[in-house]
């Protein structure tokens, strides 16, 4: 019983096997005729209506539906036959929402004319292969059952796939034995030639070096920004010590060694003197902190990026909806960079935004930190005027994170980040119970 | 009056035991890490601790948790809380069981001798001292707002020292006015806010806190 559960199971698993190739090679067929030749076709003339100028507006549309297509097939070609075809595409510019500068981007990225030699190619071989990869059960199987026996009954006759009608037994019996070969194999063959194509899709449509060379391109300018950057911070933080907290120390210390001086002949200025040396102390205290709050919050160290965020809500003139679910804590730079972008957001909603309220969204979720922050203020904010978000998006870039805003005049303005990013798990402190 | 201190920083712990002890407290154990606080807080009982945020071993707010959870274990245990920065998220959590004996303070606070001791003192006796700091940033928070619009300056200056835990007569000290005009102001602050009048100092702080908080 088990042994006929099994086979049952096995002609089952087989079955769906031939069943999937066949959909699957008739997708690729259809696709091929139906979709790729017909745009095949508009991307020919879009280019030849250029001179027209009906052709600039075409062009981009088409060549949009062609990554769409594309990325469909490279959608497939991973689920179907695990083989991977990463999306090779540049990054749109930030400009890439105005006519011109989206033409530009789109012809100019090689992946493009890749995709369209894809496109040609695909119109024949797409169809002959999905045709072969469909067929193969199907064929088999007309041997078997179809072709001999049909004839006697009707004027079909063998038809035109089973050539064989004229060698009277020898022919049943060759369609047959070969007709069940075929149907035994068909379903593996048709996933093989289905992974072929597949194949020939990743040789096109695939990223070369070329993506690479960008790769590492983004990473120096992102690197010397991050140099840069902190290069700057280390100055300010050496002015900010050097006329701050050191000069005040040396008063400090000058006070009191005058008041040590005093303190037998003059106890009344000394005292003066030792007052004034406390002040001092007190405000190269508070420049400290100060200091070590830009640098590095100490709240952050001590709760992570959900309490500091709380602790920097609640430090606000205005009221914060803070809505968090990070569980565990990131790297400390990685913190660092979401904790100052946020700051630096809030900052901007404090000073120019004259909203009333402000809310922040924070959530972690796959290998991602999607960062909400919104205000019901004025709007109007755009990175591009200089503003302190221009530095947050540099910030974010040296960790390959983004940035989004959306700020309409009259607001609300919504800035979203996204941040690259693995969580540790939760520190959990040793249980202070009683002992 | 038994104290208990955790300050991981030698200098630091050796100077507070020494302050405290001239101004005749009892250091019963001064410690040096959070788990050592949880077993020396469940062990002396003290009148009050004085307790620093950042412990060893994590370095982050280990000395907090200690003291929070000793509270919830034994409520009302008085703790005074030092820190190098203060935190609007820190003193609403110290305050979040309202049953008293709580102080938040900048360590800078101890350069001020007397205020300082003052405050250990309100804090043992089951007042409240929170920082300036926190304080300030409470007002500001609130300052755009209806009935806090509505107090003189005067009045906003005398909220302010009460929310920090000080008494009348420590804010008529400080104001360099007679404690009845004190009672005056606070009358008034209480009318305009629409806050139930209490004699009592330590309810009447935490009433103003749970307004400013809210």
């Amino acid at each position: 019983m088990n042994v006929r559960g099994n086979a049952a199971d096995r002609i089952g698993e087989y079955a769906r096997r031939g069943l999937l190739a066949f959909v699957r090679g008739l997708i690729q067929a259809v696709l091929a005729m139906g979709v790729n030749l017909p745009l095949m076709i508009l991307t020919i003339l879009s280019f030849a209506f250029i001179p027209l100028g009906i052709g600039l507006v075409m062009v981009p549309i088409v060549l949009t539906t062609v990554r769409g297509v594309a990325n469909q097939q490279r959608l497939w070609a991973s689920e179907w036959s695990e083989v991977r075809i990463p999306v090779p595409y540049r990054a749109r510019p930030e400009n890439g929402d105005r006519f011109f500068p989206r033409l530009r981007w789109l012809l100019t990225d090689p992946a493009t004319w890749r995709d369209l030699l894809w496109l040609v190619i695909n119109v024949p071989l797409g169809f002959v292969l999905g045709v072969l990869a469909g067929s193969a059960v199907l064929y088999g199987l007309e041997g078997v059952l179809v072709a001999p026996w049909l004839a006697q009954i009707t004027d079909y006759g063998w038809g035109p796939f089973w050539p064989l009608g004229d060698y009277g037994v020898i022919g049943i019996a060759g369609s047959i034995v070969l007709g069940a070969g075929l149907a035994c194999v068909g379903a593996p063959l048709g996933m093989a030639i289905l992974k072929g194509h597949a194949l020939f899709s990743q040789s096109l449509l695939a990223p070369t070096r070329t993506v690479l060379a960008e790769r590492v391109e983004h990473l120096a300018e992102t690197r010397s920004d991050t140099v840069d950057v902190s290069a700057a911070e280390l100055r300010r933080i050496e002015r900010d010590l050097h006329d701050g907290a050191q000069a005040r120390l040396v008063a400090l210390s000058m006070n009191i060694g005058l008041a040590e001086e005093m303190m037998k002949h003059d106890p009344e200025t000394a005292r003066t003197l030792m007052a004034e040396a406390r002040a001092s102390s007190g405000k190269a205290l508070v420049e400290l902190r100060d200091l070590v709050r830009g640098i590095h919050p100490p709240v952050l160290a001590e709760r992570g990026l959900d309490g500091a965020v709380q602790a920097l809500a609640l430090s606000l003139p205005l009221p914060i909806d803070v809505r968090t679910d990070v569980r565990g804590r990131a790297d400390a730079p990685v913190e660092s960079a979401a904790y100052f972008a946020v700051a630096e957001i809030l900052a901007n909603v404090v000073k120019h935004s004259g909203a009333a309220r402000a809310w922040i969204q924070m959530e972690h979720t796959g290998d991602r930190l999607v960062t909400i922050v919104g205000d019901d203020g004025t709007g109007g904010a755009d990175p591009r005027n200089g503003s302190g978000l221009r530095g947050i998006e540099r910030r974010l870039a040296a960790f390959d994170g983004t940035m989004a805003v959306t700020s309409p005049l009259g607001g609300p303005t919504v800035v979203t980040m996204e941040l690259p990013c693995a969580l540790s798990s939760p520190k959990t402190l040793p249980s202070s119970g009683t002992g | 009056m038994r104290v208990v201190i955790a300050e991981d920083l030698a200098l630091l712990r050796d100077g507070l035991i020494r302050l405290l002890e001239a101004f005749g407290f009892e250091v019963v154990e001064a410690v040096d890490n959070g788990p050592s606080l949880a077993r020396a807080l469940a062990a002396h009982r003290p009148d009050v601790a004085v307790v620093d945020v950042r412990l060893p071993p994590t370095f982050t707010d280990e000395g907090l948790k200690a003291a929070l959870e000793a509270r919830k274990e034994n409520p009302g245990l008085p703790v005074l809380v030092l820190s190098q920065h203060v935190e609007q998220l820190y003193a609403r959590e110290l305050l979040s069981d309202s049953s008293g004996g709580i102080g938040y303070l900048l360590k800078d606070r101890v350069s001020d001798v007397a205020q300082f001791v003052d405050a250990v003192r309100r804090v043992a006796a089951g007042g409240t001292a929170l920082d300036p700091d926190v304080v300030a940033q409470l007002l500001t928070r609130h300052a755009r707002e209806e009935p806090l619009q509505a107090l003189t300056p005067r009045e906003r200056e005398v909220l302010g020292l009460m929310a920090e835990g000080r008494s009348n007569a420590a804010i008529a000290a400080a104001l360099f006015v007679t404690e009845k005009a004190i009672s005056k102001h606070t009358n008034n602050i209480f009318g305009k806010l629409g806050l139930p009048q209490s004699e009592d100092d330590n309810r009447r702080v935490l009433a103003v806190l749970a307004y400013l908080g809210g």
